[in-house]
């Protein structure tokens, strides 16, 4: 299953519809790195709401991300995460280091606001 | 108690990993598990799936009902006829990985769960029961 990634302004958001399998993460990690060049994103948003069960594979690849987004000079925010998820998260020992999260797409949205308010 | 039939999933391919922590998921729920814990099914499963299709290729997940003396519980058994383990004390370390995929895998699935056992034979494969009880 698809992400579809959405532009609102200098941001991207990537909202996922349903559980991902690996294949669908690696499809991702790949369309917004090169959503993020093509538009000069600042700012992106990974909606994981959705997301039935964050294992090693998806914290990994949700890190990656952000640390390739990074590198262009933008900002990841990974909004969403269930406290079930997060809860199972941590017993299986998994962080998302220093990736940003937020409760929701409005806390995301508001934080990259904050951040770039000078710069565009 | 009425026997519950056992449910396996074929373990093939990364889709495969989604498919059966769901059908887990579903099946802890139908057990009368909270909504908590049968994501901490489901994310062990996640997790030995992952294991079956990085090392071993292909295998099986099979989802039991356990009955103890006042509880009952779910078994989850992941099994391949993979390359298996060589030091199993080295793999139920933290951090240890040979796949470069994972590295918290089997430590943290014996966190999410209440009972973990393996058995591993090189050439052979690796069986993996988990179970958890009901609260």
């Amino acid at each position: 299953m698809e992400v579809p990634i959405l532009k609102q302004g200098a941001f991207l958001i990537a909202t996922f519809q349903a559980a991902l399998s690996d294949a669908d993460l690696n499809q991702l990690r790949m369309g917004l790195v090169q959503q993020v060049v093509k538009l000069r994103s600042r700012g992106v948003i990974v909606d994981v709401t959705a997301m039935d069960v964050m294992d090693s594979f998806a914290s990994r690849t949700l890190r990656e991300i952000a640390h390739m987004i990074r590198l262009r000079g933008a900002e990841t925010v990974i909004v969403g995460i269930q406290p079930e998820v997060a809860f199972a998260m941590v017993q299986l020992g998994l962080t998302l280091e220093d990736v940003t999260t937020a409760l929701d797409l409005e806390e995301g949205l508001a934080y990259l606001n904050e951040k770039f308010k000078n710069t565009h | 108690m009425v026997a519950s039939p056992e449910i396996r999933v074929a373990i093939n391919s990364d889709p495969d990993i989604v498919i059966a922590r769901q059908k887990g998921r579903a099946r802890a729920v139908e057990l009368g598990f909270s909504s908590g814990d049968a994501t901490l099914i489901a994310t062990a499963i996640s997790e030995l799936a992952r294991n079956i299709v990085a090392y071993a290729k292909k295998g099986m997940i099979t989802l039991q009902v356990v009955n103890g003396s006042n509880r009952q519980g779910i078994a989850v058994t992941a099994s391949d006829d993979g390359p298996g383990i060589p030091d199993i004390r080295q793999a139920l370390r933290d951090g240890f990985s040979t796949s470069g995929s994972l590295g918290l895998g089997l430590p943290g699935v014996r966190r999410l769960m209440d009972e973990f056992e393996i058995t591993s034979q090189p050439g052979r494969g690796t069986t993996v029961v988990v179970k958890k009880w009901r609260q």
